[in-house]
């Protein structure tokens, strides 16, 4: 793609530049985390040395510009998702506390014996486990959209599943193992007509396709930041305003309250109310920095070259005899999961390691997921738009050193 | 030979090749002589957790050493087995307790200590180590 110069993109990220066993690092583990360019880097060095300080307290110079410029994020991810309301927008750790969010203020409020929870057979553990416990805590059976061999949800069953005791339906948008993308829209609409709340795990999509939260109508949507090249330890809960003004606070402290006394204390209004204590101001603000950095590129035309680079992967792979690609649905991310013949994947991931490739190998936090294929673990490599053709060549070259140990 | 002479060994083995690749090769082959563990011995209970592999290990003590056996799906994770059990296997509960485990340091198998690469290597090294304990316990249980 002529217009797209990935050479140029590639200087903006520090960390692609340096050698790893001796050999060019090639970065093929994105979907565990991404790497941040220079301009995220940089805005969190700007903020400790000019901007520090607390935000939403003081009346002084610093913390006023501070504050600005982290409830100016929040406007800038409302735009972002196309939220209608910024204070639809709630700042959390992560997509696992954004998740837990959820399942322990609305879930305790709402859900009651006998409701029903659907999920489906691609979650990752952090849109699982938390599900898991409120089921057994509640006594609000747990039910499973299956997957068929190509690592698609099959519609047909999850239309079985729902019933008028369906509560809320927390689905993946994206497999994080499989890359299979779900039809987001099309399962929450189903949901809807049986009054059911859905919440939709973005953690995998939001750094490779437009989201639009209220096209899609979903009730609450999470995302990480550290995954769409901001940095760790700031993720988003975006939640339809008349159900966050329902709930009830999650963690409690300073912040979230409006008045306190000894006898009883009022809680502050949205967003506040789900943000209690000192927010990780500098990756806030560095993701208000990522974001920008997206919509600079667009994401219509990094989402293009991603194809492209999954294309590519995909046909190398596949001409490597033995090679087993996990996985096939019709349309994907940019990620392959795979297994070489009978090795295993932890042999294969630590000569490739040793070739100076970070692949992910194991089970990928989604244990249910290998269970289905009957697999321990596998191989997974996760392009982003900074990576290129030749380091796919790289990794096919790996894949004939191991086939040579181990075959 | 004690645990230091078998660690110097092993070292002096490794010295020889330069490349990665060939020290890889070599704990390769090492897995290929690893006492296995019998089939049936491959249960939960005998199953190391914290590795991405799957190891299981077992000890027999006999005339007051311990004897390893184990087995793992991953060809490398033998193969750090069969280090292992080389070095440790024939020596006394005592001997293994206080053993220090530098030599994998040095023979350039560092990145495998880090806890973070979850192939066990250190949940190895503690099983053993527990295994040596209990039979000591139980050695002096029986003398009382």
């Amino acid at each position: 793609m002529a217009s797209f110069d990935v050479h140029k993109i590639r200087k903006d990220f520090p960390a692609l530049h340096q050698e790893i066993n001796d050999r060019p690092l090639v970065y093929f583990d994105n979907a565990a985390t991404t790497q941040k360019p220079r301009q995220v880097i940089d805005r969190i060095t700007r903020y400790y040395e000019k901007e520090n300080c607390n935000i939403h307290r003081g009346v002084h110079h610093l913390s006023q510009v501070a504050t600005e410029a982290f409830e100016n994020t929040r406007k800038h991810v409302q735009n972002f998702i196309n939220a209608s309301e910024s204070r639809e927008v709630i700042f959390t750790k992560g997509t696992t506390d954004s998740v837990n969010l959820v399942v322990y203020s609305w879930g305790e409020k709402y859900l009651e014996e006998g409701d029903e929870i659907i999920i489906s057979a691609l979650e990752h553990h952090s849109n699982l486990v938390p599900w898991q416990r409120l089921s057994k805590k509640k006594k609000a059976p747990l039910r499973i959209i299956p997957i068929d061999d190509n690592g698609e949800l099959i519609f047909e069953t999850f239309e079985k599943l729902l019933n008028e005791k369906t509560k809320i339906l927390a689905l993946t948008q994206t497999s994080n193992t499989l890359g299979s993308i779900i039809d987001a829209k099309k399962y929450i609409d189903k949901a809807h007509e049986y009054d059911a709340k859905v919440l939709i795990d973005g953690a995998q999509a939001i750094m490779h396709q437009q989201i639009d939260v209220q096209a899609m109508d979903c009730d609450f949507y999470c995302f990480s930041g550290h995954k769409m090249y901001a940095p760790m330890g700031v993720g988003i809960l975006y939640g339809k305003e008349e159900l966050l003004e329902s709930m009830p606070p999650f963690e409690s402290g300073g912040e979230m309250v409006d008045e306190v006394s000894f006898d009883g204390t009022t809680y502050n209004e949205l967003p506040f109310k789900f943000e209690a204590g000192t927010p990780n101001v500098e990756a806030v603000l560095g993701l208000d920095t990522a974001i920008a950095y997206l919509e600079d590129i667009g994401i219509e035309r990094l989402a293009a070259y991603e194809e492209e680079l999954l294309e590519y992967a995909t046909r190398k792979l596949k001409e490597i005899e033995d090679i087993r690609i996990i996985g096939n649905a019709s349309r994907k991310t940019s990620l392959i999961s795979f297994l070489i013949g009978d090795i295993h994947p932890y042999d294969a991931g630590t000569i490739i390691d040793k070739m100076g490739i970070a692949v992910r190998t194991g089970h990928h936090c989604a244990q249910p997921v290998l269970d289905f294929y009957r697999i321990p673990g596998t191989i997974r490599a996760s392009m982003v738009f900074y990576n290129t053709f030749e380091e796919i060549d790289r990794l096919v070259e790996a894949i004939q050193q191991v086939k040579k140990m181990f075959g | 030979m004690t645990i230091q002479e078998k660690a110097a060994e092993i070292e002096q083995e490794f010295s020889q090749f330069d490349d990665w690749m060939d020290k890889y090769n070599y704990l390769i082959e090492m897995g290929n002589d690893l006492p296995l563990i019998d089939e049936e011995n491959k249960t939960k209970q005998n199953l190391i957790s914290g590795c991405q592999s799957r190891v299981w290990l077992k000890a027999r003590y006999e005339d007051g050493k311990i004897h390893f056996a184990a087995d793992s799906d991953a060809v490398i994770t033998k193969g750090i087995a069969a280090l292992l059990v080389r070095v440790f296997t024939g020596q006394t509960p005592d001997e293994i307790i206080n053993a220090d485990t530098e030599f994998i340091d040095k023979i350039g198998l560092k990145e495998h200590l880090s806890p973070t690469r979850s192939n066990g290597l250190m949940s190895m090294i503690k099983q053993m180590k527990l295994y040596a304990l209990a039979f000591k316990t139980k050695k002096e249980q029986n003398t009382n």
